[in-house]
């Protein structure tokens, strides 16, 4: 008797493993008819190494179909710390990176990692702060503003995840010759959007990209963009192709593609309409040579 | 509070509106979990009681081994993983890095220890006197195990659900090797961290509830047929 039971219960899983399995074998079968009605060869598979702001504010969620349906492409898409994405490009682990920390890209594009460079669009970095704003910074002189913070010891919270935007930060420390330490600066080693959360949470001031801060704004009401408009600020994304001469398993083709299709005019119209409908204005404005 | 009500809303909402996307990644979920465990456990429950029931030389080392895997965090796990398949890796052709086989060879290396550990220690305890007892009456090696396994269901089962909680809860290793792709490798875990750094904790509570009422189902069916009393 228990033994029967057993035998059931183990009937069933084996059941629920060949129904997942089976599933699949359908999906296949279905496919495989559609390549008999249709001559349309089965997608090639291109991976994308992107920053957390493009995904985060949800752009690429309309660019991506759009590319897979005109191409007949599978693009996995990565989305990771600048520094993390050029370091896959690097590697050959990826094969086209969008990304905006123009000074590291240079590097990887003179060491010839990446080809086909192209510049595709552009946004804002804005400083954020509490409402009460204790370092009374303000206007659109990013500089100076870091210089107050440094001096009043206000806390400041920094991505330190090696992404764009944390090199934009650090260009600015450097620039301004501050090394940021201490209790008042904070390192979380996060993306973006959590990093905005913490600084909430601790009432500090954080540099973002906009597209991020709208997206967030609604869960993040002790704070406000306290300097913005400032030509330091302006945040550039870049896309570019991994060199196939460096890599063999690269997949080039829709790579080139891929970089075209950011930079078409089409396209460009798309990124500049995206956000206006949710926050009444672009998240991303077309930006190209 | 307030957040928590409308997170509950939300996930009957998602559930009984049949959204595709919950739908399709809820069931990846499950069947990313599901061949995980079953794998674990066919490779696991053998081996913990060959392990259990045999002593030769090594075995304490093989078991340490076994039970420091035990605390194998999921992020190491991951990154082993995602080594061993990039393109440059060793399994680089085969092109596995961000689908859902490398998610259940994750999973598989964090749950695996367990099930075996959690099942060695059972087999282990059987006293001498009911190995000889069950010799004496003439049962033959075959037939022995098969007292045995049913002697220790509770611990096997027991064994079962701690591996499947550890792969069901599992997300550093998901976001890593499957790289959290729509359609594709996007798990519930991961789905939950994606939405909580958009910054939309009302969906992020409303997959958390489906999340736990998945473990919770699986986790009451092998409760149940862990404590069912013996009618035979």
């Amino acid at each position: 008797m228990l033994r029967k039971r057993y035998f059931t219960v183990l009937f069933a899983l084996m059941l629920l493993v060949l129904s997942a399995c089976g599933n699949t074998d359908t999906k296949d079968t279905a496919a495989a008819k559609e390549k008999k009605t249709a001559p349309k060869p089965a997608p090639t598979e291109m991976i994308l190494a992107t920053t957390t702001s493009t995904q985060d504010s949800g752009l690429l969620d309309v660019l991506v179909p759009m590319f897979e349906k005109e191409n007949n492409v599978k693009v996995k898409t990565i989305a990771v710390g600048t520094g993390q994405a050029l370091e896959m490009g690097t590697k050959g682990e990826a094969d086209v990176l969008l990304v905006h920390a123009p000074a590291a890209e240079k590097e990887v594009v003179d060491a010839g990692n990446a080809i086909n460079y192209k510049r595709v669009m552009y946004n804002d970095f804005i400083l954020v702060g509490p409402k009460e704003n204790p370092a009374g910074v303000s206007g659109d002189d990013i500089k100076a503003a870091f210089k107050k913070l440094a001096d009043s010891k206000a806390t400041f919270v920094s991505r330190g995840d090696d992404s764009g935007t944390h090199k934009k930060e650090l260009g600015i420390w450097t620039a301004e010759n501050i090394k940021p330490a201490g209790d008042w600066y904070v390192s979380t080693g996060q993306g973006m959007g959590q990093t905005l959360q913490v600084a909430a949470e601790k009432k500090g001031y954080v540099l973002t990209d906009r597209a991020t801060w709208l997206a967030q704004e609604k869960n993040l009401d002790t704070l406000q963009i306290v300097v913005e408009g400032g030509k330091d600020l302006m945040n550039i994304y870049h896309v570019m192709q991994v060199n196939p001469e460096k890599h063999d398993k690269v997949n080039s083709k829709d790579a080139e593609k891929f970089v075209n299709f950011m930079i078409d005019s089409k396209t460009q119209d798309v990124i500049e309409e995206f956000g206006k409908k949710e926050y009444g204005q672009s998240l991303f404005f077309k930006y190209t040579e | 509070m307030e957040l928590l009500i409308d997170g509950i809303k939300k996930a009957i909402d998602m559930i009984l509106s049949g959204d595709r996307e919950v739908f399709a990644i809820t069931w990846l979920t499950l069947k990313v979990c599901l061949i995980s465990i079953l794998i674990s456990t066919f490779i696991g429950l053998p081996l913990g009681i060959f392990l259990g029931l045999t002593r030769f030389k090594g075995r304490r080392i093989l078991l340490l081994f076994i039970n420091i895997g035990m605390g194998l965090p999921p992020v190491v796990a991951g990154l082993w993983i995602t080594m061993l398949l990039w393109r440059s890796g060793p399994l680089g052709d085969l092109t596995l890095l961000y689908s859902p086989t490398a998610i259940v060879m994750a999973q598989i290396l964090v749950s695996l220890p367990i099930v075996t550990s959690l099942t060695c220690t059972a087999f282990q305890q059987i006293s001498e006197k009911m190995l000889l007892q069950i010799k004496a009456l003439g049962a033959t090696r075959m037939q022995t195990l098969i007292i045995l396994i049913k002697q220790l269901k509770i611990a096997i089962l027991a064994a079962i659900m701690a591996g499947f909680g550890r792969v069901i809860a599992e997300v550093g290793a998901a976001m890593m090797v499957g790289g959290n792709i729509l359609g594709d490798t996007r798990i519930l875990t991961t789905t939950i961290v994606m939405e909580v750094s958009k910054g939309n904790f009302d969906i992020a509570l409303a997959l958390s509830f489906i999340l736990l009422s998945l473990a919770l189902l699986i986790t009451a069916a092998l409760t149940f047929l862990q404590q069912r009393k013996r009618i035979s």
